[in-house]
């Protein structure tokens, strides 16, 4: 019997979610088989098997945590005798070394089982196998199932009210109506909206569905509370911010920048690119080369702070940049690799992609790994200036703030010139004030002679 | 538009088109002088004269093959198979030369020919003359099948038909040739290969294509009516090529879907419509789709065995029903009027 444990499947995982069992008990599973789809704090992603047997038994249902490392499934793979089984539900706690009788089942005719034949394991099929049938699986429609994954339901106390007990859409239209995040939008059916929207429900399922959600002790009516669960995403920027916040000594600089070059620039190769059938370009995708050129320059920004135990800092040679995405499910942040190596309309077109796939929560983990720099831009919003957290283990992040037209004083005189403000928040543990202020200045200097960005 | 029915619709687009292409011209079994079983192609001989109206010995193999080589001449054949069921008497000739020419000889020959041909059954015509097998044709690459519902589409369908390229199977059907509906005045081509969404609704999609569309669009009025039921009716045109966006927009919309045929449901044209939204709709269905097919027997003669065999409204009825009971949807007629205060 092999246990399959909860992988590491990103740096920055610590515990994962079980979305779908692919297999389910008695299935028979070949190297490479994808067991399960395992939500993590940026992706859900497929795990493979990397043994063959059958699936004996699944120790975390769906909808449920585990901490890496932490037991979910037993694959039965001939080999070695008895294995127990584990409460379901109980799989993030840590499991003491087992020593129970096998939990020994009627083998169903997709189940093999090689151990010795035993009379009760010689009987014909057909007697008291219904479990192996399927009663170990919640049946549940294919809609159900993937409102189910989108929504970070949890089935376990939904009764089927379909055929054979089969849970339809109709059995979880409270849950959704309770259970979606406000901005995640799901399918174009939208069933939060086709449902009605009542908070006491009719249902006599209605109890088991407010049980699904925890009460949280602020509900209240004063306020109107309502309880939505945290999803994965947002709880690892919760401590991942939380973190840099409290263990970063932030500071900031910022600095304004005459754009008129800049906007003038983009608009000349903007004609000329669309003459040519070609992608635009955007500010952000020349600041991000912008940036990445600053950084070649001062490749002291381009570091991480070891910790305080450890007796160096690290310089990173490669230039990956980081681009803050709002995602339905959150904040995300795809890396840009080599960014100093690449021309603005690869970057563009790269941003675009990234951008693409997070907000389909398809970014894979090597894609939002390995950043040395972070630039947020909430210029889109009409934002003059902010300061942001830094995205650890990085350094420094670049808030970019909208490019306006404001009255500039030219010679004597006033002109209406674009301009940008941008602010760096840095980790004074590595980077001091001078250089910050250096690396802005050599920034202003390249958006405000912008044939050198592209040059 | 103009109102007429499903047969003059069929008989005035095939004139129209002999008249503006000399190249088009019919060929078939009592198409002639007894002006056609169906009377589709009447008062045709008398304008057009013999060599473009020709009457054939009672031989498909042997006119469904002249036609062909006609076609890879330059011209463009419509004949009339007179039913579906004696075009298995011409298979060869379609299956093996129709639909392969162009492809086996590297395109240096195109075969632009329709054949027109009446299936369905109800007409107390028995086992061999009540058929519905344009599944044979809509099976093999290098045909196209289109399945008109109504006279406005029998004439769309009809001049896509005629002017397209490959060798085209044109289904009628028997129990379609009267009704009647609204006709367009222009020559404008149907997209061959495309659906029609006929009734948008988010219940439930309801699929059919030939006289199955017409019942479907019939069922579907009378459930709103009844049960204020909102079914989307998918009227699929074409078998081949088949439309599945269409198809799987509609499921992943109303999670549910009945499928309805006039031919047997084993290996049916149902079962590919069930695997299409299997496979582009598969996390948007709340219950499995069912389907509605005819009995899995020979047609019996009787009368009433007869229509017993065939899908009847009330079988369609039942299947909605017992679909959307499972997805949870309560089917049990309205209440009329408005609740006290």
């Amino acid at each position: 019997m092999i246990e399959i444990k909860m992988p590491r499947l990103s740096d920055t995982m610590e515990e994962g979610a079980i979305s779908t069992w692919r297999k389910q008990p008695g299935d028979t599973v070949a190297i490479g088989d994808v067991l399960v789809e395992i939500e993590t704090d940026k992706a859900v992603m497929e795990y493979e098997a990397y043994q063959a047997g059958t699936l004996a038994e699944i120790l975390v249902a769906e909808g449920s945590n585990a901490d890496i490392g932490a037991p979910i499934a037993l694959l039965d793979d001939g080999a070695s005798g008895p294995a127990a089984s584990v409460p379901a539900g109980s799989a993030t706690t840590a499991l003491v070394e087992r020593t129970q009788p096998a939990l020994v089942r009627n083998g169903g005719p997709s189940t093999v089982t090689p151990a010795p034949a035993g009379p009760a394991s010689a009987q014909p099929s057909g007697g008291a196998n219904g479990d192996a049938n399927g009663s170990s699986r919640q049946i549940a429609s294919p809609l159900v199932r993937k409102l189910v994954r989108e929504n970070h339901l949890d089935l376990s106390h939904v009764t089927g009210s379909g055929p054979g007990g089969r849970i339809i859409r109709a059995d979880i239209a409270d849950l959704l109506v309770g259970g979606t995040p406000a901005p995640a939008a799901t399918t174009a059916a939208a069933p939060a909206a086709a449902a009605p929207a009542v908070t006491v429900p009719a249902e006599p399922a209605a109890p088991s569905d407010a049980a699904a959600v925890p009460a949280a002790p602020e509900a209240d009516d004063v306020r109107g509370t309502r309880s939505v669960p945290v999803s994965q995403v947002r709880r690892v920027i919760a401590r991942r911010l939380s973190a840099s916040a409290r263990d970063i000594p932030h500071f900031y600089v910022t600095a304004v920048a005459d754009a008129q070059a800049l906007m003038d620039l983009r608009a000349t190769l903007n004609a000329q690119l669309t003459e040519a059938g070609r992608a635009k370009i955007s500010v952000n995708d020349l600041l991000i080369r912008a940036c990445a050129l600053a950084l070649r320059e001062h490749p002291d920004v381009n570091v991480s702070y070891g910790g305080d135990e450890s007796s160096v800092t690290l310089i990173h040679d490669r230039i990956n940049i980081g681009v803050a995405v709002a995602a339905e499910s959150g904040l995300i942040v795809p890396v840009i690799r080599d960014a100093d190596a690449k021309t603005v309309t690869q970057l563009g077109a790269e941003a675009k992609e990234m951008v693409a796939l997070a907000s389909e929560r398809k970014l894979t983990p090597a894609q939002t790994s390995g950043g040395t720099f972070t630039i947020s831009n909430l210029g889109m919003f009409g934002v003059e200036h902010f300061t942001a957290i830094i995205n650890p283990p990085e350094s420094a992040i670049l808030a970019v703030g909208a490019t306006t037209r404001e009255p500039t004083v030219v010679g004597d005189g006033l002109e209406p010139r674009y301009r940008l403000r941008y602010t760096l928040s840095v980790d004074h543990r590595v980077i001091d004030g001078a250089l910050a202020a250096k690396f802005l200045q050599t920034l202003t200097s390249l958006v405000e002679h912008p044939w050198m960005i592209i040059a | 538009m103009t109102i007429m029915s499903y047969r003059q619709a069929l008989h005035d687009t095939l004139r129209s088109e002999m008249l503006r292409d000399d190249n088009v011209f019919l060929m078939g079994e009592e198409i002639g002088v007894f002006e056609g079983s169906y009377k589709i192609t009447a008062g045709l001989l008398k304008e057009f004269g013999e060599k473009r109206v020709r009457d054939t010995p009672i031989a498909e193999e042997g006119f469904a093959g002249a036609a062909i080589g006609a076609a890879m001449l330059g011209l463009r054949p419509v004949i009339e198979m007179m039913t579906i069921n004696f075009s298995m008497l011409a298979l060869d000739q379609i299956i093996n030369h129709a639909a392969k020419i162009y492809g086996m000889f590297g395109g240096q020959a195109s075969v632009p020919l329709v054949i027109r041909t009446p299936g369905g059954g109800g007409q107390q015509l028995g086992a061999t003359h009540s058929q519905n097998i344009e599944l044979f044709y809509a099976f093999v690459p290098g045909m196209k099948v289109v399945a008109p519902s109504t006279p406005a589409d029998a004439k769309a369908l009809m001049l896509a038909a005629i002017r397209d390229d490959d060798p085209v199977l044109f289904l009628e059907n028997l129990a379609l040739y009267n009704t009647k509906g609204e006709v367009p005045d222009d020559d404008v081509p149907a997209e061959i290969g495309r659906a029609l969404v006929t009734r948008p609704g988010k219940d439930l999609t309801l699929i059919g294509y030939s006289r199955m569309a017409h019942v479907a669009a019939e069922v579907a009025a009378s459930l709103a009516e009844s049960d204020g039921l909102d079914i989307e009716v998918v009227d699929l045109r074409s078998l081949r090529p088949l439309d599945r966006e269409t198809i799987v927009s509609s499921v992943r919309k109303t999670h549910a879907a009945v499928v309805l045929e006039d031919d047997w449901l084993t290996y049916g044209i149902g079962a590919e419509v069930a695997a299409s939204i299997s496979d582009g709709a598969f996390d948007y269905l709340d219950a499995p789709v069912r389907r509605v097919a005819m009995a899995e027997v020979p047609m019996p003669y009787s009368k009433t065995l007869e229509t017993a065999a065939l899908p009847s409204r009330d079988d369609v009825t039942a299947a909605i029903r017992q679909t959307l009971a499972a997805v949870g949807h309560r089917t049990a007629p309205l209440a009329l009027g408005v609740p006290q205060s």
